[in-house]
């Protein structure tokens, strides 16, 4: 069959990817006959742990020379419609499926004292939202995608209606719309591609030629529900509130899972579908991440919800992604996937971080937890890092990946470059305000300190971090360390895929290049304006 | 002499982390803690010696520690200029830690684990910067001395201890991320790596045909990305973050930041520009005319501050741009005078600032005015003034005469009139507002509260501990301007490789 010429189908000694998606969804079931509350939560907490060690293989059997999707298994599903249940990894979406199997553990443990009821359902949903997040990323399957892109949709709306704080209504419908309005569009995409084409087959999609008209219609539709999803300005509205009602486990799920979706998405669709397209569309993209970056490391800077700052600053993260991704170059390339999986460590991280403080004095406000120095020292101390990797600080994960993405900015254009720099600054202002309001004093500036003054201010004292906390932070600062100082292992991952993604977007856009007779005169003019100052 | 690639480098900046931890977990017994803080100093200074011969001899050492992209690693490579700046803020810190005790506990400071620690993971910062091989591991470098300085600054917790830490922060991050982190990927983009060149200081890493607009904008930012460097108008954070306690002001802002700050900036310019390609694109007389200017209004401004701490702030202002401005002058003279100023600043003005110190634990007085007859009560430390201060004019026979006589040369071979007048400017106006101290001292009218006061103010031993280390930095800085051998042949393989 053609479809093989794509795959490199499983040699390990189980279905890696089938088993990866489907532990967590068995253990969902089971953990449903469970009714102790402890013995839930060890249950869980196994059922990950089970999945990510199960996932271990696809790094370290991961074959770097080749641009097929690896560890693939295929079986004929609808024959009437040529539909195959096929799934397999490429460079790009390994990563984020190991980030994904990595870190749901952590949003269990986190859970531990958080989640005061319905414990039992809470499991579930998050093992199933589990099972459909990594279905996503192992798709190859247009219509497997879509299943698992619309799944994630309902444990991610129960995890904030049902767990979340007090404006979880708003919030859960906000996001609710927001991402089915997304969603539709890509159904329609997915529609329109297999009427076109007569297939599902992800990696013969993007083999195909189309018209430029086609294309971007095409490029539209997805890169609107992508756009949402990862969430692009100005389309970044239901981030916030979401993120802010979210119990920590959904806050750690969404930004450090959910968000990466759009960015896949943009890589897996986008691109190699719609080259000539994406091309095309690249300098209005490129302006749309320059404004997430700025605009929401500017809103960031001035929240005083501890939550919502991380939720802003993800705007702004999530904008390098795009700019990254919208560079066309290697190392933009390069420096969006990093920044992906650095941005679900490090906010995943932060978010736990402000779960902790959260059970301890019942507060998200900056003013509320403050002058924390004194106080819980082991708790400030990983705060401090998070919040440095977050500022993308030298020798921290989040630095390689902004540093890759600037490269590929100042590469292409030294004015994109220089118009990406205030949200660096931005990101030095807003984390370094928390970090200094955390740690040292509250924002009166009430002067000196003494412990026993501090625990009259709090009204009850503070406990600082325990065991299960510090094993937390503590795997997590380390790969923080890790890639920071040692990002190879990654970029090698991720280098034969890169480079075959730019070969389509360059071959793809040489094939049907854009006529300039053919009708959309205004958008060109502008375009072509566009086009002059970028390429400064 | 050949590059010897070695592990044993990393020593050098590791000892003072390994202090930092040693010192956390002790913080329980101050005596155990003090001494850890004292043999981590002495060792780093014996590491940074082991490494001496070598480097005289020519040669190099070298090592990568990590690679994160291609030609951006974590790399330390160890020449002339780099164990300068290593030793000589290797061996301040011995005399820093004694300075420490007396001065902490003295005051019976708070959170003093908390210092200690901060103080030695910023020494070790400033040897990883020193020991840097590539720009990104200076940066990397440079950043850890910011953040690990803000608690030493914020360190009495007061309003204006915030005020004062939030601006140094605020200057040094917003400098650092809005000017040095586009400049090195612009660096990057334009040389496709960024290790410095290894070859001598002619050559920068730069190719032939590099966009010259990009290399002056990179240039220019780089010039006020290292903000640590004083270069006015981005100084105003070195008054602000003299509240922190004298120690941290005599160490770090005499010695360890500031000069971070100008070693990077003279590195920058020396091994990744090239004196060649600032030459041709007219930057180095730029910069030169361009740090004048600090030179000059930052003593104008030292004359009208009479809290001695802020007058000795502007002095370091005014003197840091010494360093710049004997490298941007390009000459080989100029050159040595400048880079040979990184030490002989370092020991003057260390000095000073011990004294301030001593002063204010002995008698609480910070204010020049209140200094009348002081020179009696304290003879030691206000002699000790003296021959530091003498050393700061460039009186010969001190260490500041032998930067300036070089600076002087660097000036005539470039025949710049201008750059001659501001040194001869400058040196009046440094008498100008460090004489009056020491008269006051000695001379001065005795204040109406210390009538009748008399006896020494040094006798006590936690005074003690703060008056000999200034004694023995003074007496240095008087041998440097003696015997100024050592420092200029490691200069010499330096400028001559």
């Amino acid at each position: 069959m053609h479809m093989e010429k794509y795959l490199i189908l499983n040699t390990l000694s189980y279905p890696v990817l089938s088993a990866i998606m489907l532990v967590p969804l068995v253990g969902a079931l089971i953990s449903l006959l469970i009714k102790d509350e402890q013995r839930l939560k060890v249950f869980g907490l196994l059922v990950t742990l089970v999945t990510f060690v199960l996932s271990l293989p696809l790094f370290t059997c991961f074959d770097l020379h080749t641009v097929k999707y690896q560890f693939a298994e295929l079986r004929p599903w609808f024959s009437l419609l040529k539909l195959n249940y096929v799934v397999g990894v490429d460079g790009i979406s390994v990563l984020l499926v190991l980030l994904t199997t990595f870190i749901m553990p952590f949003c269990i443990l986190c859970s531990w004292r958080y989640i005061a009821k319905r414990l039992g359902e809470f499991i579930f949903v998050v093992l199933v939202m589990e099972t459909a997040m990594i279905g996503v990323f192992i798709s190859l399957n247009t219509v497997l995608f879509y299943i698992f892109w619309e799944a994630m949709l309902i444990p991610m709306f129960l995890l904030i209606a049902v767990w979340g704080g007090a404006r979880k209504d708003y919030a859960s419908i906000k996001f609710f719309l927001y991402t089915l309005c997304g969603s539709i569009f890509l159904l329609v995409a997915i529609v329109a591609l297999y009427i076109k084409t007569g297939t599902f087959f992800i990696p013969a999609l993007m083999d195909q030629e189309y018209s430029f008209a086609y294309q971007m219609w095409i490029f539209l539709a997805c890169a609107l529900a992508f756009a949402i999803k990862i969430p692009m300005y100005p389309v970044h509205t239901w981030l916030p509130a979401a993120h802010v009602e979210a119990p920590t486990a959904g806050s750690v799920i969404l930004a450090s899972i959910l968000l990466k979706m759009g960015g896949y998405g943009f890589l897996r669709f986008c691109l190699p579908m719609a080259p000539a397209a994406t091309l095309y569309c690249m300098p209005y993209l490129i302006a749309l991440s320059l404004i997430s970056i700025i605009f929401g490391g500017y809103l960031a800077l001035g929240q005083t919800d501890i939550k919502k700052l991380i939720a802003y600053s993800s705007v702004g993260h999530m904008g390098f992604v795009t700019l990254g991704i919208f560079l066309l170059n290697d190392q933009g390339l390069k420096g969006a996937i990093l920044q992906m999986i650095n941005h679900g460590i490090t906010t995943g991280g932060l978010f736990i971080m402000v779960g902790m403080i959260y059970e301890r004095t019942h507060s998200r406000e900056i003013a509320d937890n403050s002058a924390l120095g004194m106080i819980i020292p082991i708790y400030v101390t990983f705060l401090g890092i998070f919040c440095l990797s977050s500022l993308a600080f030298p020798g921290t994960n989040s630095f390689v990946g902004e540093f890759l993405v600037l490269l590929g900015a100042f590469k292409k254009s030294a004015v994109v470059g220089f118009l990406a720099i205030p949200g660096a600054i931005l990101a030095a202002a807003y984390m370094l305000r928390l970090l200094q309001r955390m740690v040292w004093h509250d924002s009166d500036g009430h002067g000196h300190h003494h412990d026993e003054a501090d625990s009259e201010d709090h009204g009850h004292a503070l406990t600082d971090l325990n065991f299960r906390e510090i094993s937390m932070v503590v795997v997590l600062t380390f790969f923080v360390f890790w890639i920071g100082l040692y990002p190879t292992p990654l970029l090698k991952i991720m280098d034969a895929s890169v480079a075959h993604l730019l070969q389509q977007i360059s071959a793809g856009g040489a094939v049907s290049p854009v006529d300039p007779h053919a009708g959309h005169h205004a958008l060109l003019e502008f375009g072509s304006w566009f086009k002059q100052i970028m390429t400064f | 002499m050949d590059t010897i690639i070695t592990s044993k480098i990393l020593l050098t900046s590791a000892l003072p982390m390994l202090t930092a931890l040693l010192v956390m977990f002790s913080g329980k017994k101050p005596n155990l803690r003090e001494s850890w803080s004292i043999i981590g100093a002495l060792l780093t200074f014996l590491s940074v010696l082991n490494l001496l011969p070598h480097i005289l001899a020519g040669g190099a050492y070298e090592f990568t520690l990590a690679t994160l992209y291609p030609g951006v690693n974590i790399k330390f490579h160890l020449d002339g200029l780099g164990i300068m700046f290593a030793g000589t803020a290797s061996f301040l810190w011995i005399l820093a830690g004694f300075y420490c005790i007396g001065y902490m506990r003295g005051l019976d400071e708070h959170a003093q684990t908390r210092f200690y620690v901060c103080y030695a993971v910023s020494v070790g910062a400033a040897m990883g910067a020193a020991f840097a091989g590539n720009l990104f591991t200076l940066y990397l470098f440079y950043e850890i001395v910011s953040i690990f300085t803000y608690p030493l600054v914020a360190h009495h917790q007061d309003s204006e201890g915030y005020e004062g830490a939030r601006k140094y922060i605020v200057y040094l991050m917003f400098t650092s991320k809005a000017f040095l982190l586009p400049a090195m990927v612009i660096i990057y983009v334009q040389c496709g790596t960024l290790d410095f060149c290894y070859t001598g200081i002619v050559n920068g890493i730069f190719p032939e045909g590099a966009n010259k607009l990009l290399v002056v904008v990179s240039y220019l930012l780089c010039l006020f990305g290292f903000a640590k460097a004083g270069i006015m108008p981005l100084h105003n954070w070195l008054p602000s973050a003299m509240v922190a306690p004298t120690p941290v002001s005599a160490l770090l802002h005499a010695v360890v930041v500031v000069k971070v700050g100008v070693f990077s900036t003279c590195r920058v310019m020396l091994s990744v520009f090239g004196i060649q390609l600032l030459q041709d694109l007219n930057l180095g007389i730029f910069t030169a005319y361009f740090v004048s200017f600090t030179i000059i209004t930052a003593s104008i401004i030292a004359l009208s501050k009479s809290n001695l701490k802020a007058r000795l702030a502007y002095s370091t202002i005014s003197q840091l741009s010494y360093i710049i401005l004997g490298v941007a002058m390009l000459t080989p003279n100029s050159i040595t005078g400048g880079l040979v100023h990184i030490a002989n600043h370092a020991f003057s003005k260390i000095t000073l600032f011990f004294c301030a110190g001593a002063i204010f634990v002995a008698c609480g007085k910070k204010d020049i005015k209140e200094f009348g007859g002081l020179g009696y009560r304290m003879p030691i430390t206000m002699i000790a003034f003296g021959l530091a201060s003498l050393s700061m004019i460039g009186v010969p026979g001190s260490a500041g005469f032998v930067t300036k006589w070089f600076l002087a040369l660097g000036a005539m071979d470039i025949s710049s009139i201008g750059l001659l007048v501001v040194l001869l400017a400058s040196s009046l106006l440094n008498a100008g507002y460090f004489v009056p101290i020491f008269l006051k001292a000695f001379f001065g009218k005795v204040a109406p509260v210390d009538q009748g006061l008399s006896g020494s103010l040094e006798s006590k031993p936690l005074i003690m501990f703060m008056v000999v280390p200034l004694l023995i930095t003074s007496i240095i800085s008087i041998i440097l301007g003696i015997y100024p051998d050592l420092f200029l042949k490691i200069i010499n393989v330096m400028v001559g490789a």
